[in-house]
């Protein structure tokens, strides 16, 4: 378990982490997400110990981390970098063995990473002969070589086609399945929707809103259903305890007061007309999001 | 999941080293320029043992009993001539440098005549000259042709190797940060663990180049028969590769340092150029002040010009043994001093993206 503790950091007068604290558990995937600029680099460099802290701490396993577990994390930079001029595997296998592994065992890591990423026929190209796609495989594959027991991943998916989001998911997932916690960034909050089990939102240096997905989606779901008949709705607008936030001939979203409510607009909807659709609306991330940092 | 312990200081320098050095090596215009720089070497050692070994004798012409006169004096291939027209056309046609010709006539002291084309013939008449013994109070240990092409030498050879590899470590510096595979170095090694492998890396590979045009020079001084050379210049070759391996350190660090306060290569030339000075200087001062004992002194102690400076003050025969061992602590002292700002200038510079950075920041500012 990864814990970030109270952690300041200012640069100048700017001050761009404020008491930060949360918490990556182990085997779950978490998501961190936060507009431009609101720390997200700046937390995940602190973590790896790129930049220390002004205040604060990282605790890993109960216990502050040190020089040497921070070899043991994947680190993937939001800034991409590999030698372009160096081949693939042997960039890989440079780096692993910067990690401590010995040359047979980095060799062996490197081609079945880069081959489980979809780079096996490209392991003795140079990196800047790569697409940008194929570049960032290689980079995914930099971060796992040296089979990392944390994974810190600064936007893994940016500049992926679907597919490639798919390949690297995988890959990223199964380690988090090996119990390892993962904390990912990204602009992309469906991918983040998709992938996430827990979820850090900061903005402006402070953490707005952190916790499980679905617990947040509860935290911040309104008693809100939706309702599809095929008839008028427009009854809808006088019972007591709705209040209607959209309509449309039989299609209308609303509010209510107490869930029995709910059920009683079900109850009189299939009195009426034919039900074709009834649910909560649940809110999307970026509603949540959106919700959060303002 | 099987975990690493991360590789040990001493390990992971080496890893960084190791992968300077086959860079460098694998670079094709790296190997090309070496062999042409030991090929121009090597030309440079056998051209002046053909040149020394076979000073050819000046030919002449002689007539009569001239011949057995101008032969006594060994210092002549002769060509001998059956009269004095003959000789005279000898020296029009340039197939002689002088005719030497019995001069009968009362006045004459020496009973020869030479005869030159346009101007006196000097070298022939001093060979046959009798001159009055010299004693010289100090003499000359050196040739000054000799002394010039020793400074030269090093002047040079400091110079190429010092900028060609004082460039690669700043390259290297800020292609790393240019590419940002820095941020992951860094989170995977200490920072001076890069710094080290870095220096490590270039230093002996300018170590190298230096040893083997030192070994190419001494190998081919002897097969081409130099003997007495060599031992005239084998201490100062020897101590030459001392002194540069540390002084290439000190500039490797300053290098490696300044090159770390910008992130593209387009902006390292304006931070080098300090660096730049400190190489060129001693190659200019070498060459212009060769024969100036209180230059080189000064030269041979501050640590920048030393490994110029005092192998040319040991060739000369102007240092006392003490000598390079004292100016060898001085560079060594130095060196670490500025291994220490160096690598604290390094550490600061490695994150900081955009405009180049103040120098005065890079020594304040903490990661």
């Amino acid at each position: 378990m990864l814990e970030v503790q109270a952690v300041s950091r200012s640069f100048g007068d700017r001050r761009v982490l404020d008491d930060v604290s949360f918490t990556v558990k182990g085997g779950r995937m978490t998501g961190f997400v936060g507009g431009n600029g609101a720390g997200k680099t700046t937390t995940m460099r602190v973590i790896l110990g790129v930049l220390s802290p002004d205040s604060g701490s990282v605790v890993l396993d109960g216990t502050p981390i040190t020089a040497a577990d921070r070899t043991r994390i994947g680190y993937m930079p939001e800034e991409r970098g590999l030698y372009p001029k160096m081949k693939v595997q042997e960039q890989i296998v440079y780096l692993g063995r910067l990690h401590g592994m010995s040359s047979a065992q980095a060799r062996e890591s490197a081609t079945t990473l880069l081959e489980r990423l979809g780079l096996g026929e490209r392991l003795g190209d140079t990196v800047e002969s790569l697409s940008l796609g194929n570049q960032q495989r290689a980079q995914i594959a930099a971060a796992l070589v040296h089979n990392p027991e944390v994974l810190v991943l600064d936007e893994p998916f940016s500049g992926l086609d679907p597919i490639a989001v798919e390949t690297v998911s995988t890959v990223v997932k199964d380690y988090a399945a090996s119990g390892a916690p993962v904390l990912f960034s990204s602009h992309q909050l469906d991918i983040v929707e998709r992938l996430c089990d827990d979820l850090v939102v900061i903005a402006d240096g402070k953490i707005r809103a952190s916790g499980s997905r679905e617990g947040l989606r509860e935290q911040h779901s309104t008693p809100r259903f939706e309702i599809q008949l095929d008839g008028d709705a427009g009854w809808l607008r006088t019972e007591p305890g709705v209040t209607v936030l959209e309509f449309d001939g039989g299609y209308a979203q609303f509010d209510v007061d107490e869930p029995a409510t709910a059920q009683r607009v079900l109850q009189r909807a299939i009195a009426t007309a034919p039900v074709l659709h009834f649910s909560p609306v649940t809110p999307t991330l970026s509603q949540i999001f959106k919700e959060v940092i303002q | 999941m099987t975990s690493y312990t991360s590789p040990s200081f001493a390990g992971g320098t080496w890893l960084v080293a190791e992968r300077e050095i086959m860079t460098k090596l694998r670079s094709k215009s790296f190997v090309i320029s070496t062999i042409i720089t030991l090929a121009v070497i090597l030309a440079g050692v056998v051209i002046g043992s053909l040149v020394s070994a076979n000073p050819s004798l000046p030919k002449v012409a002689a007539v009569g009993s001239a011949i057995t006169v101008v032969e006594q004096t060994e210092s002549f291939d002769v060509v001998e001539a059956a009269n004095r027209d003959e000789a005279e056309a000898l020296v029009r046609s340039e197939e002689v440098e002088a005719a030497i010709v019995p001069d009968d006539s009362a006045d004459s002291a020496t009973g020869l005549l030479v005869i030159g084309l346009d101007e006196a013939p000097n070298g022939v008449l001093a060979a046959l000259s009798v001159s009055p013994a010299v004693d010289i109070l100090q003499p000359d240990t050196q040739n000054k042709g000799l002394i010039y092409l020793v400074a030269f030498g090093f002047g040079i050879v400091f110079f190429m190797s010092a900028i060609t590899f004082g460039m690669t470590i700043a390259q290297s510096v800020v292609e790393e940060k240019q590419t940002r595979i820095v941020e992951i170095l860094m989170s995977t090694v200490p920072v001076r663990v890069l710094l080290a492998g870095k220096i490590l890396g270039n230093s002996l590979l300018a170590f190298g180049q230096i040893a083997l045009i030192a070994l190419l020079s001494g190998v081919g001084l002897l097969a081409t028969g130099q003997n007495i050379l060599l031992a005239d210049i084998g201490p100062a070759l020897i101590w030459f590769t001392v002194f540069f391996t540390f002084g290439f350190v000190l500039l490797a660090s300053l290098f490696a340092a300044t090159a770390a306060l910008v992130s593209r290569q387009e902006d390292m030339g304006s931070v080098t150029t300090p660096i730049m000075m400190l190489v060129m200087i001693p190659y200019f001062l070498v060459i212009f002040f060769n024969d100036n004992a209180f230059v080189l002194a000064i030269m041979s102690y501050v640590p920048f010009s030393a490994p110029v400076g005092m192998p040319m003050r040991v060739f000369l025969g102007t240092a006392e043994w003490w000598e390079p061992l004292l100016s060898l602590v001085v560079l060594l002292a130095s060196t670490a001093f500025f291994i220490a700002i160096g690598s604290r200038i390094y550490a600061n510079g490695l994150l900081k993206m955009g405009a180049p950075m103040k120098l005065k920041d890079a020594l304040v500012k903490r990661g």
